[in-house]
């Protein structure tokens, strides 16, 4: 161990087969990985529409995948499908379209992989008024709560001609503005909405496929408000007994 | 694997002009004269980092609990201080301090003088825009959106050019050496010096310039996290304990097989860890990372074992020197956070804690308890030698002691506790998501009040460093020397 270049061969090796396993053979295994035949003629995972990937950058510039996690275990190793957080559990297709890929490491907030399928976008719009508010204060839908205010996503201006437009948030007690103000969201916040309604892993897949419906599963996190918020309904490509 | 790097009686035919081995020894005072600059600069901006790093984590940990807490900034909300903080601790702090105390080393045990002061200066300069550039991106939301890896593009670059001359200075101290014989620290310091280039440029290359697609982007990434802070971080980290706790004791270090065995051991296995089972990666990766991960208990324990028979009850010596408490803190850090490490990985404790703060105390207790530690014990003992002053002030480095110590203690025991209780409810479907929120509230809390403490405890130590420094300056005014090169008549005396 005295010689130079023997100590610089050696480390040299083995940091090479480090980089040869966990770089190299990751990219030739899944580095060719295609979408995959989804319900009709659709591709699983698709590109998310532009306001979508709009949003993702909002998403990641504001760091929410350091609370939030993208991920669902199998059961033997949590409770997330327990939980409603899920139909199945992750892998590797459901990132395919991902970059950055925000997995996320910490729940100090729910797990976030499937919250288009938990608050799904619906006609009335329920559940688009829910994210803004949660956004715009997160105790307001949900006491308790620890997530930071985003007030810096809306903007607070004068009404037009008197009127409230259409995407103003309904707001009571302390948090709604002066009279003679309205509380309308910017563009970016309206895109991580729709960033959040792309994420939904419904299609079933060969490596995780989604079981069964069964009736047990519920989601203990949502709002009560929402009955659209049941993941059974949606799983269409489950397999049917 | 370690038969085939026993030394080969391989003759030396080099052609380099490399000193002899037995040219006349240069003098400590000179090596370290030569280190003055250099060294005191990456010190100093690191510490200037680590108080940054401290006020970034406190304002964190109290956005936990009281969410509003300055909300009314993008710059400051939660998710961007968060990377904030730990890249102005890894980046700022951590690779500074590390490349200093790494500098020093190979200058000492290679009894040379350092080589390229001015160009290391220089290039650390360049890493300080890099890493402030890269901290203000993250804080205007231009985060690469990868863990560890979050300086944007248009700084990430400032560092790796900065690495390059610094690690090139680092390699040709190494190679200019007059001390042949390898000293188990510079095992240790080659390896960190040859990783960090490599994993930092693929890591860039592949997840930023051109990204991989999709979940290989997460798998490269938790590669080179995991890596960062094994084979840089903790390599830097260990080759100061192996150097300190001996040089400290006055006493040979108990086995250099031991510590051959386990630094092979530190290599083969260190770069494999950091993926865990069920995460959505193929499954070999997973088992095959966890296997790596349980078996890194070996190089601990043998590091422990060396360190422990080394002190062989003695551990009063240690706890009497100002740098000796850093220094056998960082020990018993490193040896618990192995442990644990290790045992994350067994079934029962890793669904347990995952997703849950206790991965975040047992980073910390690495991070910091571990390798912040040695590295303030290595600034305590090489700051003195460089500045030939004493510490201006020896209360404050008592208080920056026990602040660090206690802030640290608490920090990694309540949120490791707190993490337990989390896991335990995540765990449970039954328990509402918000009630697992506010079962971590009090744990979250008492963090807070760590990083408070840890807080005060870096402000002592850069208010002690500046006073210091002040002292050296007006010392070498008086001597009317300009960078140093003319205190060789102070120095004699003031080396112990």
């Amino acid at each position: 161990m005295n010689h130079g270049p023997l100590l610089f061969l050696g480390v040299f090796f083995a940091m090479a087969a480090s980089w040869c396993g966990l770089v190299l053979a990751p990219q030739m295994q899944l580095g060719r990985q295609g979408a995959v035949p989804a319900k009709g003629s659709q591709l699983y995972p698709s590109p998310r529409p532009g306001l979508a990937n709009q949003g993702k950058e909002v998403y990641r510039a504001n760091g929410c995948y350091y609370c939030h996690s993208q991920q669902i275990v199998p059961r033997t190793v949590g409770a997330d499908i327990e939980r409603g957080w899920g139909q199945r559990y992750s892998v590797a297709q459901d990132y395919l379209v991902d970059r950055p890929v925000m997995l996320g490491h910490l729940r100090i907030g729910p797990d976030l992989a499937n919250i288009g399928l938990r608050r799904p976008d619906d006609e009335t719009r329920t559940n688009f008024v829910w994210h803004l508010k949660h956004l715009y204060n997160p105790r307001a839908t949900s006491p308790g709560s620890i997530m930071p205010s985003y007030p810096f996503l809306f903007e607070t201006r004068p009404l037009t001609r008197g009127k409230r437009s259409e995407d103003a948030l309904e707001l009571t007690g302390q948090l709604a503005p002066e009279s003679g103000f309205e509380i309308v969201p910017r563009l970016e916040t309206k895109a991580l909405v729709a960033y959040l309604f792309s994420l939904r892993a419904e299609t079933s897949l060969f490596e995780s496929p989604i079981p069964a419906p069964t009736s047990a599963a519920g989601d203990t996190n949502a709002a009560p408000a929402a009955g659209t918020n049941a993941p059974a309904s949606a799983s269409t490509n489950a397999p049917r007994k | 694997m370690t038969g085939t790097n026993i030394p080969a009686p391989t003759p030396e035919s080099s052609s380099h002009p490399r000193p002899s081995p037995d040219a006349l020894p240069i003098p400590p005072a000179d090596i370290d004269l030569s280190c003055r600059i250099p060294v005191l600069f990456l010190f100093a901006s690191a510490l200037v980092w680590l108080f940054l790093s401290s006020v970034l984590v406190w304002i964190t940990s109290l956005k936990l609990f009281s969410p509003e807490l300055l909300s009314n900034s993008p710059w400051l909300t939660f998710g961007r201080l968060q990377p904030a903080y730990l890249n102005a601790l890894v980046y700022g702090f951590g690779t500074q301090a590390a490349l200093g105390a790494a500098l020093w080393l190979l200058a000492r045990l290679g009894q040379t003088t350092l080589y390229g002061s001015v160009l290391i200066t220089t290039a650390g300069a360049l890493w300080n825009l890099g890493v402030t550039v890269g901290i203000a991106g993250i804080m205007a939301g231009d985060s690469t959106g990868h863990e560890w890896l979050e300086i944007p593009r248009y700084a990430s670059p400032f560092l790796f050019v900065s690495y390059s001359l610094i690690g090139i200075c680092a390699i040709m101290t190494f190679y200019f050496r007059r001390q042949r014989e390898l000293y188990v620290s510079q095992w240790f310091l080659l390896a960190a010096l040859l990783w960090f280039p490599w994993s930092y440029s693929t890591a860039q290359l592949l997840l930023v310039f051109f990204p991989a697609r999709g979940i290989v982007q997460a798998v490269i990434d938790s590669w080179f996290a995991h890596n960062l802070i094994e084979f840089w971080l903790t390599a830097v980290g260990l080759a100061a304990l192996f150097y300190f706790i001996p040089k400290l004791l006055d006493r040979p270090l108990y086995s250099r097989w031991l510590a051959c065995f386990g630094f092979w051991l530190f290599v083969l296995l260190g770069g494999w860890g950091g993926l865990w089972i069920g995460a959505p990666v193929p499954r070999w990766l997973a088992a095959v990372s966890a296997l790596a991960s349980m078996m890194m208990i070996l190089p601990v324990m043998a590091a422990a074992l060396n360190f422990y028979f080394t002190l062989n009850g003695q551990s009063t010596i240690l706890k009497k020197s100002s740098s000796g408490r850093f220094i056998l803190f960082a020990a018993m850090a490193y040896v618990i956070g192995g442990v644990l490490s290790s045992m994350t990985t067994l079934r029962p404790l890793n669904q347990m804690v995952r997703f849950t703060q206790f991965t975040t105390a047992l980073l910390h207790l690495n991070l910091l308890g571990f390798f912040a530690m040695a590295m303030l014990g290595s600034i305590y003992y090489i700051v003195p030698r460089l500045t030939l002053q004493n510490w201006a002030s020896e209360k404050l480095v008592q208080a920056h002691f026990w602040a660090s110590a206690l802030g640290i203690a608490l920090y990694t025991i309540s949120l490791g506790i707190g993490g337990l209780v989390q896991g335990a409810a995540l765990n449970d479907p039954n328990v509402p998501f918000l009630n697992v929120v506010s079962r971590t509230l009090p744990f979250l809390t008492a963090s807070s009040v760590a990083m408070c403490v840890l807080l005060a405890g870096n402000a002592a130590l850069l208010i002690n460093l500046a006073w210091t420094l002040a002292r050296c300056c007006r010392t070498c005014c008086q001597s009317d020397c300009i960078l140093g090169t003319d205190l060789r008549p102070l120095s004699a005396g003031a080396t112990r």
